[in-house]
């Protein structure tokens, strides 16, 4: 097992009667890439201010490397943040940017020169030690804050969203760029963002947060195949979620629809309540001719809307019931889009048991 | 008509330009007469009617002792109170735009009060306390006058500076193992600097010319608005013009030089 570099206990936030974060006890382990995923208001931030030591926890304590810091001010701590408008200090020199930690635990200036040099470059910004924040582009700026941080080498580098004030493209390049450097220099990164799909690419694993907890805890996979919640499912990937009445058959569940059908899915989490929903992820459904034979579950419905996206095609069908299901599939085959299945077409709906899965109102992981 | 619609024309494109030059003769004229006037060679006491030009009350600039005197002491009461109510009223501005506390919003209205009140008023008052105190009139209590309005001049220009201010930045320092001291001197003050030396130019400049406060609360010292009042009655010498003229363009050199630099900082920093 590998050493714990961050430890929540049962850490409260409020603000006010605002319960910001509530109760949240978690492990960080060495080197890893832990995200903090969830809306805005979820918690995530203040948590990541706490650890920093920028906000006091109202309850519980905060363990860096084994040490209680409940109580540390930021400048005792040894965790550097990036911060998501990266708070360059606008008088100061890149150079001068990304020493001053260096300065405030007195280098001595031929170290100093050396690890800034060697900092910019892990950045790619060798050549703008002279500049002035005010000189560079948003993405230059964000790379300025990492290395400002990563010249420390902290235990810990937080980061608050740092790619949310760049463009896509940028912030695609980047998020690839962050992991890079992560496995690099092997500092554990506890990350914080809103965006599923930046979680998904870079983390090792995932917090989802929910209005002040999270709702569960694991790698991206088993997030995006066993969500553990309905929100998880709703915020991690888009799910087609099918209320029902919840039943048992060996080692499956039954999840018996209002339509009268029955669906199955695999027994992977703890107990569930009798109501509940099963979900299944729209590319994990496959459309046939309604008299086609099929194996595992199976709805009957009708295309009420197709889209091609290029990758995919994506159809919305309307189950007998009401049920409004998507379905993305693959355009591996398809040249034109005259393959597609047309609105108003009656289609039956498959999938694999083993592919959905069942979410309760109160499961945790 | 054809010169009528020629004007009318000329007029209405360069409205602007002509209003502008307009109301800058309008603030100069008064200044460009001292100014005149710092070069003529009075007949008689007064120095009102222009009658020929001369170097002589440049050159004899401190012939007078009283007004040389009068001059320092204004310099000296300018400089002290301008420095006390520079440190006093950036801390006040940081604690009023920092920190939440009982009063804040009364301290936030008592800043204005000196700003609003009639100065005879603000002298007289100050008079009758220090009287009751029994402190005796003369630099200290001038001193003490000055930093009173100047406090808020200093606080009032500040606390628009420092709204504006990120503190993510301080928080970043912090993050970085800067202590609050440490923070304050390498983040906080270089970047509230020119807010800082706005509100002490402004304070130093209103110090120097106050007159109805000072006249109140002086006892035997002399400043150099006082001594030119007092010498209303028996002509203004021309080193008066002299004196003004050479405050006016110091001060006008200060702003421009210091204008340039924050010009300068800004560039560098876009």
């Amino acid at each position: 097992m590998a050493d714990v570099d961050v430890r929540l206990v049962d850490v409260t936030k409020r603000f006010g009667d605002q319960v910001a974060v509530d109760g949240i006890t978690l492990d960080v382990t060495d080197g890893e890439f832990f995200t903090l995923l969830g809306p805005s208001g979820c918690g995530k931030t203040t948590t990541l201010r706490m650890i920093g030591g920028f906000e006091q926890p109202s309850s519980g304590t905060i363990e860096l490397q084994g040490r209680d810091v409940t109580n540390l001010p930021p400048y005792e701590r040894d965790v550097n943040t990036v911060f998501q408008s990266y708070a360059l200090f606008p008088h100061l020199s890149i150079f001068e940017n990304v020493a001053f930690g260096l300065r405030r635990k007195h280098v001595k200036g031929d170290e100093v020169k050396q690890r800034v040099g060697e900092a910019l470059e892990l950045v790619q910004l060798v050549g703008y030690e002279a500049r002035k924040p005010g000189q560079l582009s948003g993405g230059q700026a964000q790379r300025v804050a990492l290395a400002r941080a990563l010249v420390n080498r902290p235990a810990v580098l937080l980061l608050d969203e740092p790619l949310g004030a760049l463009d896509l493209k940028l912030r695609k390049q980047m998020g690839i760029e962050l992991k890079r450097i992560q496995r690099e220099v092997g500092i554990t990164f506890v990350y914080v963002t809103h965006d599923q799909e930046e979680a998904m690419t870079m983390s090792d694993r995932i917090a989802v947060m929910n209005k002040g907890r999270y709702e569960q805890l694991a790698g991206p996979e088993t997030l995006y195949e066993r969500p553990a919640t309905r929100f998880v499912a709703g915020f991690v990937g888009a799910s087609n979620l099918l209320e029902g009445r919840v039943g048992s058959d060996g080692d499956m569940w039954t999840v018996t629809l209002p339509s009268g059908a029955v669906v199955r899915a695999p027994k992977s989490l703890g107990d569930i309540g009798s109501a509940g929903a099963i979900g299944v992820r729209p590319e994990k459904l496959a459309l046939l001719e309604p008299g086609q034979e099929s194996r595992g579950n199976r709805l009957d419905g009708v295309v009420v809307d197709t889209s091609y996206l290029g990758v995919i095609t994506q159809y919305v069908v309307e189950g007998d019931g009401g049920l409004r299901l998507l379905v993305s599939e693959q355009n591996v085959d398809r040249t034109t889009r005259s393959d597609t299945w047309r609105p108003g077409e009656r289609v039956a709906l498959t999938w694999k048991p083993d592919h959905g899965f069942v979410v309760g109102d109160s499961a945790k992981a | 008509m054809r010169v009528v619609q020629r004007v009318a024309n000329f007029l209405a494109s360069h409205l602007l330009a002509v209003y502008a030059a307009v109301a800058l003769l309008y603030l100069l004229a008064p200044i460009a007469a001292v100014t005149l006037f710092s070069f003529n060679d009075p007949v008689g006491r007064s120095n009102y009617a222009w009658s020929s030009f001369t170097f002589d009350n440049w050159l004899s600039l401190f012939r007078d002792p009283t007004l040389v005197q009068a001059v320092g002491t204004s310099l000296r009461i300018a400089l002290i109170s301008t420095t006390i109510a520079t440190i006093l009223g950036t801390l006040m501005a940081l604690a009023l735009v920092r920190y939440q506390f009982r009063l804040r919003k009364s301290i936030d209205l008592f800043i204005f009060l000196p700003l609003a009140t009639p100065e005879i008023v603000l002298g007289a008052s100050l008079l009758t306390l220090f009287v009751t105190l029994r402190i005796p009139l003369g630099d200290l209590t001038l001193i003490l006058a000055h930093v009173m309005f100047n406090v808020s001049y200093v606080v009032v220009t500040l606390k628009a500076r420092l709204a504006g201010f990120d503190m993510r930045l301080e928080e970043a320092a912090a993050d970085l193992g800067a202590n609050p001291l440490q923070t304050f001197w390498r983040i906080t003050f270089p970047l509230i600097l020119p807010g800082i030396a706005a509100g002490a130019l402004l304070a130093f400049g209103l110090s120097l010319d106050d007159f109805v406060i000072t006249r109140f609360n002086a006892g035997q010292t002399q400043t150099f608005p006082v001594y030119v009042y007092l010498k209303v009655q028996k002509g203004i010498p021309p080193q008066v013009n002299a004196f003004a003229t050479l405050f006016f363009f110091a001060t006008v050199t200060l702003v421009a030089a210091a204008a340039l630099l924050q010009r300068r900082r800004a560039n560098l920093s876009k």
